[in-house]
């Protein structure tokens, strides 16, 4: 199982991600932005980070990578893709899931640790979570917050698109406390904070992280 | 334009130049002058003037700080000693860490946000430039009165500043200070440290050797950041309305840097640089002379050749700058393509801009003509030496006459106030506020962070090799008494890594005081130097490099005397760690060490408006016994937790807060026992099974011992003081948003 | 030479916690005029000559695909004289 991980100029938890990967027990390929090369990946995750220091939007820049022309064309076709944090944002910019990231309500960045729940684990990025299972991962932005129109959020709650939402006090502004979602096809997973920082309890709050990581083997084993 | 060349100021020896309004006194402009045989031209003049400034030569404190190299014990763990750009130790397994402090007080005061990224972005540059990936930061900061309107101004943007460029840049935050004095308003200090690692056979040097290398710049552009005084030079070559705005605040691009720091390491990685230095301050004056230096001393640049964000920058504008995230590179011809190929992948701009030469000069020029001409040594190294006068001033005998005058508490009621006081105190109080805007995770390797004791971080996934660092500075006790507040401090930072488990093993430090013009401030450096040398030479821990701040001074009143000490240390296994705090009812809690009562220059005197007495004396025999009970204990202690500013009472309240956990505790006279700041002493959590284990280690190493408790409930108690934790959790966690929203 | 500009602004439905932080800024320094802040962005776009009605299509379609975020934010593109 080769899951695929692209670094764009200003991304910062490639690496994080890859060793979530390999931890996870698949392979972690490492793809360059500028090449239009997905290198036969199974699945591909988009890391957390500043890509381009964020200029103009989060993650505007780089939806016009090259190789992310191959990313949308693959995640139309069916392939799971993961974006998380800067990511998701990436996602978000290239139309492939609906609403933006905002600026943290606060003004803030945040870095915490955040009780989530995983309200949607039929995708291939959360299919060994329990539903409503509640983990503990470090969330970590200051562009977190989560908006739509009436319309897209009635659709995303409707059709059970929600896949993770914040526990507690709402901690960017994000409506609904969404803290992921995914798109209509279910592979297409977006998610603010980072479970690649939580796959043990020696650097994280907790390995819950991983089962972000393990559940993409599941789905590529059925 | 007149560009004032070597030629002209051969034929021109006696024009005018503007010395004075750059900093240079009479005698060290004719300095210059015999050093060059003629007048200096007006680049020369201005790459004179800034590297001979104090921030740049270090001409008050070099006298002194030449003690850190005499008084050093022989270290074979040191690699690379005072003098790069950064010190760089060995820490087994084939590893180099290199890690530094420095100050960017002035610019952040200015522009609070700017000042503290640009400071975190200079810093990592001068670990990168040993060859090293930064892996983490840290910050240590002081601020005026918190409650202060202008403390409102610079606290906000300075945390966003570092958060900004820090976490921007990929670097956890893996510790730092913040602190509040009325003796900071007008002069916050952002002291801001980084470390490395590399293997030992990436260390990078500063020196251009081997004539026909070539001299690369890389990075950003150079636009007319930082200028400042040399424009008084761009208006005398220009003439009535030639020069256009110049920025005195330098503004940073963290991103800029993210990219440059990805180039640096696959350059690096492909051994294609002969040496290296970064831009920082003084920029290219600095850079090159440096660089040439280090070499045989030979080197050309073509200045035309840099590339330039603003176009109407002058020669000696373009050397002055100090335009962020740039590089100098020395690289050999036949690697020259490979260099360039990898800084176009990373979208870095690259120009070649001169070569190094078996000559003795730096030789510069404009466009074909010589404008600069110099022995680079006397640039960069051989700059004005002062002996600055000192004197103790009035204040010490006076003060160290005085007794403190404080209230002690005594009363369970009192008691339980007095705990809550200190908890809430903004000094002492919770401060997630400010680290929950740092990222604290990325590179997967933190494993320790605020408000721990140290920062740690894992340098072998394999192996699971770390590194722990700590930086303390009691300004109180340095204003009581400089010589043992040095001490003092280095003491407190290595016992912070060593109540986790790891050994420290070398000392940077960054040294903030008022002007040197003033004999007693020069009185307090020079006795805080000492007290650090003598320090470092009796534990065996070399000082690797550091930082001197001079003149943070508002008017005549100087800042008190704030030597900041960080020490690194090394644990073999992260996983063997000893964390600060319990999550276990029923376990033993101890107090390692004696308590006096010292409550001269501690919290409690502080909030009570008391600034005399004397300062606890450092015994370093004593505090190395205690760091050699910890790292044997580490086996088995459930916690350890170093004690500092609050004593006991802030001790406790932080451990039983961490996992909201609490303890329930007597102590003979209660009141002292909680409020003194003796130093030396170390919280520590047992599981009872080893009882005789812990007073055996304490007895083999001479360290007194007092059982004060258990652990569990949720309340900390206190004789018959009963403080609930959900309300010792509010006083404690409330402070920083009541202040800064 | 002419330039272009495009101001982008958040839809008035988005959340804007930065318009909302100005608007609570101005009344502490004494200024009591608004009622409400809103910050956008400005580009300042130059180019040789006049901008023919083609040019100033493709801006449009610049603003749309790059410079806003269509799902958050309006545009509006005008020639400065």
């Amino acid at each position: 199982m080769r899951v695929g991980v692209i670094t764009f100029p200003g991304t910062l938890d490639d690496r994080d991600a890859a060793r979530a990967v390999v931890v996870g027990g698949a392979e972690a390929v490492s793809l360059w932005h500028g090449d239009a090369d997905l290198k036969s990946v199974d699945a591909v995750v988009l890391p957390g980070g500043f890509s381009y220091g964020d200029y103009l939007r989060c993650g505007a820049i780089s939806r016009f990578a090259p190789v992310m022309q191959l990313v949308i064309e693959a995640a139309n076709k069916g392939m799971p893709v993961l974006g998380i944090c800067n990511g998701f944002q990436v996602l978000c910019e290239s139309h492939l899931l609906p609403g933006a990231l905002t600026r943290n309500a606060d003004l803030h960045f945040l870095c915490r640790d955040q009780e989530i729940q995983i309200v949607n684990n039929s995708t291939p990025w959360t299919n060994s979570f329990k539903q409503g299972e509640q983990i503990v991962i470090p969330l970590k932005n200051g562009e977190g917050s989560f908006q739509c129109d009436d319309q897209t959020l009635a659709m995303l709650e409707g059709e059970g698109r929600v896949i993770a939402r914040y526990v507690g006090e709402n901690p960017n502004g994000s409506r609904n406390l969404i803290a992921g979602i995914t798109n209509a096809k279910g592979n297409v997973v977006g998610l603010m904070p980072h479970p690649e920082h939580a796959i043990n309890e020696l650097t994280g709050p907790s390995a819950q992280g991983l089962g972000f990581f393990t559940s993409i083997l599941n789905a590529m084993v059925k | 334009m007149a560009l004032d060349t070597v030629a002209i100021a051969q034929t021109t020896p006696d024009n005018s130049q503007p010395f004075a309004e750059l900093g240079l006194k009479p005698d060290e402009y004719a300095r210059i002058k015999e050093i060059l045989g003629r007048r200096p031209t007006s680049s020369e003049l201005a790459m004179y003037s800034v590297m001979w400034s104090e921030h740049c030569s270090y001409k008050s404190s070099k006298v002194h700080l030449k003690q850190f190299g005499e008084k050093a014990s022989k270290s074979d763990a040191l690699l690379v000693g005072i003098g790069e750009n950064a010190g760089v130790v060995d820490v087994g397994q084939g590893y180099a860490v290199t890690f530094k402090i420095e100050s960017h007080n002035h610019p952040s005061f200015v522009e609070p946000y700017q000042g503290a990224a640009t400071g975190i972005g200079g810093i990592v540059r001068d670990i990168l430039t040993m060859g090293a990936r930064p892996i983490a930061v840290m910050d240590p900061l002081r601020f005026g009165p918190a409650d202060a309107p202008d403390t409102r101004r610079v606290l906000p943007g300075i945390i966003a500043g570092i958060g900004g460029y820090g976490n921007c840049l990929g670097l956890p935050n893996i510790g730092g200070e913040v602190t509040f004095d009325e003796t900071y308003a007008g002069n916050p200090l952002v002291n801001a440290l980084c470390v490395g690692v590399m293997k030992h056979s990436d260390i990078k040097l500063a020196k251009a050797a081997g004539a026909g290398n070539l001299v690369v710049l890389y990075g950003a552009k150079t636009g007319g950041d930082g200028i400042g005084g040399v424009s008084v030079l761009a208006s005398e070559t220009f003439g009535a309305g030639g020069s256009t705005k110049r920025p005195s605040v330098q503004v940073g691009d963290p991103f800029v840097e993210k990219v440059l720091i990805e180039c640096s390491l696959e350059i690096f990685a492909e051994d294609l640089v002969v040496g290296i230095q970064d831009l920082g301050g003084a920029g290219l004056s600095c850079a090159t002379s440096e660089l040439a230096s280090g070499g045989s001393g030979g080197m050309k640049v073509q200045l035309d050749k840099v590339p330039l964000r603003d176009p109407s920058l002058s020669p000696e504008e373009i050397l002055m700058s100090e335009s962020q995230e740039r590089m100098c590179a020395i690289v050999e011809p036949n690697k020259i393509a490979r260099f360039l190929d990898i800084c176009k992948k990373w979208d870095v701009t690259v120009t070649v801009i001169g070569e190094v030469t078996d000559g003795k000069h730096l030789e510069i020029t404009w466009n074909g003509e010589l404008i600069v001409d110099v022995p680079p040594r006397t640039v960069a190294h051989d700059g004005p030496v002062y002996n600055r006068p000192l004197a103790q001033p009035e204040y010490i005998n006076q003060v160290n006459s005085q007794r403190v005058n404080v209230p002690i508490p005594v009363t369970a009621a009192e008691i339980k106030a007095a705990v809550l006081k200190l908890a809430a105190a903004p000094n002492l109080a919770d401060k997630s506020w400010v680290t929950s805007q740092y990222d604290k995770y990325v590179q997967g390797n933190t494993i320790q962070s605020q408000p721990d004791d140290s920062g740690m971080v894992r340098i072998d996934e394999t192996t699971h090799l770390g590194v722990a660092i700590s930086t303390d500075a009691n300004a109180n006790w340095s204003y009581l008494n400089p010589y043992q507040g040095a001490k003092l401090a280095l003491a407190e930072a290595a016992r912070n890594i060593a109540t986790a488990g790891a050994r420290p093993l070398a000392v940077t430090n960054c040294l903030n005081f008022g002007s040197p013009e003033d004999p007693g401030v020069m009185w307090q450096f020079a006795e805080s130097v000492r007290g650090l040398a003598d320090g470092c030479l009796e534990m065996g821990l070399p000082v690797t490099g550091g930082n001197v701040s001079f003149y943070n001074q508002t008017g005549s009143v100087a800042i008190l005397p704030t030597p900041v000490i960080g020490v690194l240390g090394v644990i073999q296994d992260v996983r063997t760690r000893t964390p600060m705090s319990f999550i276990q009812a029923g376990l033993d809690l101890y107090l390692l060490g004696e308590t006096h009562e010292d409550l001269a220059g501690s919290e409690w005197a502080f909030l009570h408006n008391q600034r005399v007495g004397q300062s606890p004396d450092a015994d370093l025999q004593r505090e190395m016994r205690l760091i050699e009970l910890l790292l044997e204990g580490n086996s088995f202690f459930a916690a350890a937790h170093d004690l500092s500013q609050g004593g006991l009472s802030a001790g406790l309240t932080e451990m039983v807060l961490r996992h909201k956990v609490g303890v329930t505790i007597t102590l003979d006279n209660a009141g002292i026992g909680l409020i003194s700041e003796t130093p030396g002493r170390v919280l520590v959590a047992i599981d009872p099974s080893h009882a005789a284990r812990l007073e055996s280690l304490a007895s083999k190493h001479l360290i007194a011992i007092t059982k004060l408790g258990t652990t569990g409930g949720d309340s900390l108690t206190i004789n018959d003081a009963v403080i609930l934790l959900s309300e010792l959790s509010t006083a404690h966690t409330s402070t920083f948003p009541k202040l800064f929203g | 030479m002419a330039k272009i500009v495009v101001d982008v602004m958040l839809k008035p439905e988005i959340l804007d916690p930065q318009g909302n932080a100005v608007a609570d800024a101005l009344p502490r320094l004494g200024f009591k005029f608004a009622t409400s802040v809103r910050q956008g962005k400005r580009f300042e776009i130059e180019i040789d000559g006049e901008p023919t009605p083609a040019q100033l299509a493709e801006v449009e379609k610049a603003a749309e695909v790059l410079l806003s975020n269509p799902v958050i934010e309006n545009y509006v593109v005008r020639v400065e004289k």
